[in-house]
């Protein structure tokens, strides 16, 4: 598990994650991975693994509504971004992929290279080298969401549920 | 306790009496808007609609804006997907390519109503809260599964409160009050919240008041909101919206809010924000002298009448600076059309600007205006992202029209008050 850590930067927004111009030409997993970050961090889309974590600065997200860089960062296999804190939109994109993400400013600031990292999402807990931090839990109609594996697989059964 | 506007109408569109910040509403929204994203919308749950159709095919606004013409076959083909979805499940709101950007439509066409909500999966949907309509983005995936059910969650936001007294001074417009209040506020300093305008509102006409509510996204904010008075039902009743199509709200006086501010127009001063970060504001004085080489007037910020107006009122008789390239992006083509009959197009088209056909291309690297490593541009859009025009080597600068009008014709950025001033020596 190796930890990209953008902890000093604030305000990373949409196009660093995804840039603009390949919003209406890419939109499956496969067209967005290689571009994911690419305004960032060069290294990222070749090197990134299943089981990263993501740190960063504050207002994590911010800009466009496009829902790529959380369609990349979860089939990527990004197990969780922790932030100081997320935009709106962005927030709300990652809820309805079923991605985690840990709102903490103390685990952000506690962190410096090779740290240990552990975290729970539904106890609202994360530790830094043994420093446990607590960060806000979702509100449960929301995990209800998140635990059915996204928007859509709740909305399908939602429907279903309905028919019969 | 009273509600402010944001707890008024999720309140209302919740069927509840009272809610309370924080707390998650059930809603369904009064339309969803959507854009050459459709496709991919559409793409998510090709076998669900086809199972269990669209919930409300009235509802669904569709407006082709962002890549128009389509500037590849890969782009060309995402349209056809989107114009097929429109016949098979009968879809009445579709906007073809040519018709304008999408916000302006949605304001155009009506459906941005007072007291009404409003979702898009565009950031900058929040414009329409210039007519009290509360009206924020989300993601595709959200816009998918709400064409399916037709209705979403909200958690109730708490509320910013900015009360303005006085009016705006000559060639300084409504985009550097809100770089100002951007500047002073930070890019996530309403962050996750409403934005409420309050005071001598009626100062702003609703050109400006699209322009500030456009780029409250900018801060963070959920919505940001003008009162409806009598100048905004003028323009309501203009394009075709009589009073008994809405039912407006505003929050109550003794309503609580988490922060407020209180801004003087007169004092305000030409603002820009440097790259890359829309909250990276000076004053226009502070980076006069900055030698340009592109210059972007219109998008869904700065795209209307009055702004082409500020502008050919500066550059009426002159030339554009032989370094620099002007690209004129209007927000719609009723827009274009008021400013071909009114002499206005005329005036920039002599002065030797560029007519992009109105959409978004150009502000989002998208399509046309693309920026080379080392180029300026200044831009009267919303965000100034590093990369956003194309190029990550590049910077941009936001103004206001006056602005880049004035910074067009001197090759650098110049403060159009100067320009005046010059002209009256």
């Amino acid at each position: 598990m190796k930890v990209w850590f953008y902890g000093d930067l604030d305000g990373i927004n949409t196009d660093m994650l995804f840039p603009g111009k390949y919003t209406y030409t890419c939109s499956t997993a496969e067209e967005i991975l290689p571009h994911l970050l690419e305004d960032l961090d060069s290294q990222f889309a070749s090197n990134v693994q299943s089981g990263d974590l993501i740190f960063a600065g504050s207002n994590f997200g911010c800009g466009s509504s496009r829902e790529q860089p959380v369609l990349g960062l979860k089939a990527v296999g990004v197990e969780a971004v922790v932030a100081k804190s997320f935009a709106r939109i962005f927030y709300r994109a990652a809820v309805n992929q079923g991605l985690i993400l840990i709102e903490c400013p103390k685990a952000v600031e506690a962190y410096k290279d090779g740290s240990r990292v552990e975290f729970d999402p539904n106890s609202g807990t994360i530790s830094v080298d043994g420093s446990v931090f607590t960060f806000p839990t979702l509100p449960p109609e929301i995990i209800a969401i998140r635990d059915a594996g996204g928007l859509l697989a709740y909305t399908d059964a939602v429907l279903k549920r309905k028919k019969d | 306790m009273g509600m402010t506007f944001a707890e008024k109408l999720l309140a209302r569109k919740a069927s509840l009496d009272h809610v309370v910040p924080g707390q998650i509403v059930f809603v369904e929204p009064d339309y969803l808007l959507s854009h050459d994203n459709t496709s991919a919308i559409v793409g998510k749950v090709v076998d669900l609609l086809d199972q269990y159709g669209v919930a409300n095919p009235d509802r669904h606004i569709i407006v082709l804006d962002h890549v128009v013409p389509a500037a590849s076959e890969k782009h060309a083909k995402g349209h056809k997907v989107i114009r097929e979805y429109v016949k098979k499940f009968g879809i009445r709101h579709f906007y073809d390519v040519g018709r304008g950007i999408c916000h302006q439509v949605v304001l155009e066409e009506g459906f941005a109503t007072p007291g009404s909500l409003i979702v898009g999966s565009d950031s900058h949907t929040c414009s329409y809260g210039a007519v009290g309509c509360f009206a924020t983005g989300i993601d595709r995936t959200e816009a998918a599964a709400l064409l399916l059910t037709g209705k979403t969650w909200f958690k109730v936001p708490s509320s910013i409160k900015i009360t303005v007294t006085g009016s705006l001074p000559k060639h300084v417009s409504a985009k550097d009050f809100i770089l100002q209040i951007i500047a002073d506020l930070g890019a996530d300093g309403a962050g996750y919240k409403s934005v409420e305008f309050h005071g001598e509102t009626h100062n702003l006409s609703l050109d400006d008041r699209i322009t500030i509510a456009n780029m409250g996204i900018e801060m963070g904010a959920k919505a940001a909101v003008f009162p409806v008075d009598e100048l905004a039902e003028e323009y309501l009743l203009q394009i075709g919206v009589t009073p008994d199509r809405y039912d407006s709200l505003w929050a109550d006086e003794d309503a609580s809010y988490e922060r407020a501010f209180h801004y003087e127009l007169n004092s305000i001063q030409p603002r820009i924000a440097k790259p890359h970060a829309v909250d990276n504001g000076a004053r226009v004085d502070d980076v006069a002298g900055l030698k340009i080489d592109q210059c972007l007037l219109g998008t869904c910020t700065n795209g209307r009448v009055r702004d082409f107006h500020e502008a050919a009122e500066i550059l009426k008789g002159k030339h554009v600076h032989p370094d620099v390239r002007l690209l004129l992006l209007p927000a719609s083509n009723a827009i274009l059309n008021t400013l071909i009959q009114d002499g206005t197009l005329q005036i920039l088209i002599a002065a030797g600007s560029v007519l992009l056909p109105t959409g978004c291309g150009p502000c989002l690297g998208a399509h046309q205006g693309a920026l080379a490593p080392g180029e300026r541009c200044l831009s009267t859009s919303n965000r100034n992202f590093k990369g956003r025009m194309g190029c990550a080597e590049s910077e941009i600068y936001l103004a206001s029209p006056a602005t880049i009008a004035a910074s067009a014709v001197k090759g650098c950025i110049s403060d159009p008050r100067n320009i005046e001033m010059e002209a009256k020596q």
